[in-house]
């Protein structure tokens, strides 16, 4: 079995038609099994114009050479520029000129060299057709047979077959090693409180003064006109130390004020909302993108990734799209002296479903 | 000959329509030079005069819808208490007066001057109190940009994407693109809440942040894209698109370059 250097006109060669003409003599109505499909061998070899005609020979040489004089003049402006163009602060444009001629000159001398190490291999490069054929992948058998001796006479010598009472204590010292890196990843998670209950609670609580995103002013329940909608953040989110976005990512809240008459509350939420003011969470409860694209006229509340639809008027039921649930309202109330407050958390986790809660 | 000598001159057979089309030009051309003409003086919101005129101009041209009085009817909305703002926007971008029925007013080209528009508005906010045309320091930019962009981010970018460039409601509404529209309307567009747009009003989003927000807006429309071709800033799906079809379509065309064999 020679494994190399196969040539390719040693391949071409071989009888394709064998197996057709062993069958040839059957008469019968059984079906004969054949290979349909014949090596049809190589094309006849068919000269290149390069081979051919000396004047093109030449051209295709000077387009190659060309190629990589222009990769070198590529690589060469790319460093020019780097120094002609420089980035400006506070000047976007400059940012652009720079990128743009730095990337040409890079873009120039890599593909130089790609187009012209492909034309020099088509075009003048030997054309005649030949196969190399792979290696075997198996070994040969000597080795094997060798290798299959150092095992056993390794298993004979140690006595892992033999000592069976050694040979498990240590499989299961080997299975149970990973045991500790499993419980420290516990370390990775909230200590003080599982993570299902992080899920659950948000900043809201009883009290706390609705207020403008970002500046952090509490907001006045007759701010709120007809048609307003306002991004809410807890008071007293923007002081945070730590945890900031964390919080925020559960607590933002979209306010709207609807006229009374259109609102259609559940009968156990009516003393959820302030005069046509409610509250919801601007998690999606599908896949936690804010919901915030509030239509004042049709009351819909749309999510921008998937396209569910929310109904503000309607306890916002989802009326389109993969959300499963209505987005949690929060409870509102008005103090004192007339800023909205939340009358609670929200009475339901926030967002989309986790483990504990689908 | 004869044949071909009846074809042409006035018995073209296009010389009819050639005839209609110059007719159309001029007759379109001298209406245009007369229309520009009229009065530029500017109009004075208090004068009995102005509120006259956009009387007229409202019962000629709205009140089909609108009501006589402005009161409304069962296609149309009350006008009373909506203010000039809410007008100076419907009607000087072209919404008003509505080209159909649908899911929201299309903007189309302008059908009165600004002076008859001005009119318009000061005759509706002459019915009830209502928003005011913003002034000119707050309308025309001048503020902080990065403020301007975070409330932008905050309060608008979801509908009318980070770049302004416009998005998709529910049911065939839309947020439109704020690359042409001036600083007037922005402002008032916020403060009245035109069709599904929520309203922000003064104490959401202060006549200063109003105007920084203007300011950002501004500079999104002056300032090309640092990173290139925006491709309608509309973000990844057209930039992927873009790369599917032109990258991919490239390494493709190259690769049938490489393998195929040379001549």
């Amino acid at each position: 079995m020679a494994q190399d250097d196969h040539s390719g006109a040693e391949l071409a060669a071989a009888d394709s038609s064998h197996a057709a003409q062993e069958f040839a003599g059957s008469t019968g109505t059984a079906v004969v099994p054949y290979d349909a499909f014949e090596n049809p061998g190589f094309e006849p070899h068919r000269p290149r114009v390069t081979d051919q005609d000396p004047g093109r020979e030449k051209r295709a040489q000077r387009t190659v050479y060309t190629l990589f004089y222009l990769s070198i003049l590529g690589s060469v402006w790319a460093v020019a520029a780097y120094m002609l163009f420089p980035m400006e602060s506070n000047n976007v444009d400059a940012v652009r000129l720079n990128n743009m001629f730095i990337g040409f000159g890079a873009t120039l001398a890599l593909l130089g060299i790609g187009f012209g190490a492909v034309h020099w291999g088509k075009s003048l490069m030997t054309s005649a057709e030949s196969i190399d054929t792979r290696h075997p992948i198996s070994t040969s058998e000597a080795t094997q047979r060798g290798a299959v001796e150092v095992f056993r006479q390794a298993d004979e010598e140690s006595g892992f077959s033999r000592r069976t009472v050694i040979r498990n204590s240590l499989i299961g010292a080997l299975l149970v090693f990973p045991l500790p890196a499993v419980v420290l990843f516990r370390g990775f998670a909230p200590q003080d409180e599982l993570p299902a209950e992080l899920l659950s609670h948000t900043m809201w609580k009883k009290g706390t003064r609705l207020a403008l995103d970002p500046s952090g002013v509490a907001i006045k329940a007759s701010d709120v006109t007809i048609g307003s909608a306002f991004h809410v953040i807890p008071e007293g989110l923007t002081e945070l130390e730590h945890g900031k976005l964390e919080e925020k990512a559960k607590a933002a809240v979209l306010l709207m004020r609807l006229e009374p008459g259109e609102l259609n509350q559940l009968p156990e939420r009516e003393s959820w909302s302030y005069e046509g003011i409610v509250a919801y969470s601007k998690i999606c409860t599908h896949v936690g993108c804010p919901v915030a694209l509030y239509e004042q006229h049709t009351h819909h509340l749309l999510c921008p990734c998937h396209q569910s639809q929310f109904d503000v008027a309607n306890h916002c039921e989802v009326i389109f799209g993969p959300a499963k649930r209505p987005l949690p309202q929060l409870p509102i109330a008005v103090d004192d002296e007339g800023y909205l407050i939340a009358q609670s958390d929200f009475t339901e986790p926030v967002g989309p479903s986790f483990w504990e809660r689908n | 000959m004869t044949r071909t000598k009846r074809r042409t001159g006035r018995r073209h057979p296009l010389a009819a329509a050639a005839l209609l089309a110059l007719g159309l030009v001029f007759t379109g051309g001298a209406y245009a030079a007369l229309s520009t003409g009229t009065a530029q003086a500017e109009v004075d919101p208090n004068s009995q005069q102005t509120i006259e005129q956009g009387k007229k101009l409202f019962q000629a041209n709205c009140a089909t819808c609108h009501g006589l009085d402005a009161q409304g009817t069962n296609i149309g909305p009350t006008l009373i208490g909506v203010g000039a703002a809410s007008v100076d926007f419907q009607v000087g971008t072209g919404r008003m007066p509505m080209q159909m029925q649908g899911p929201q007013a299309q903007q189309k080209p302008v059908q009165f001057t600004d002076d008859q528009v001005k009119q318009l508005a000061y005759f509706i906010a002459s019915l009830g109190p209502g928003p005011e045309i913003p002034d000119d320091h707050l309308a025309s930019g001048g503020g902080d940009a990065a403020n301007g962009a975070e409330l932008f981010r905050i309060n608008c970018a979801m509908c009318h994407n980070v770049a302004g460039a416009g998005g998709a409601l529910t049911e065939g509404k839309f947020a439109p693109s704020l690359a042409n529209t001036s600083g007037v309307h922005i402002y008032e567009a916020m403060v009245t809440g035109p069709q599904n747009m929520p309203v922000f009003n003064d104490l959401n989003i202060s006549p200063e942040d109003k105007r920084d927000v203007i300011t950002y807006l501004k500079y999104v429309q002056d300032n090309r894209s640092p990173g290139g071709f925006e491709l309608g800033s509309l973000g990844p799906v057209a930039e992927g698109l873009f790369i599917w079809i032109f990258g991919l379509g490239a390494i493709v065309a190259i690769t049938v370059w490489i393998t195929a064999k040379s001549n």
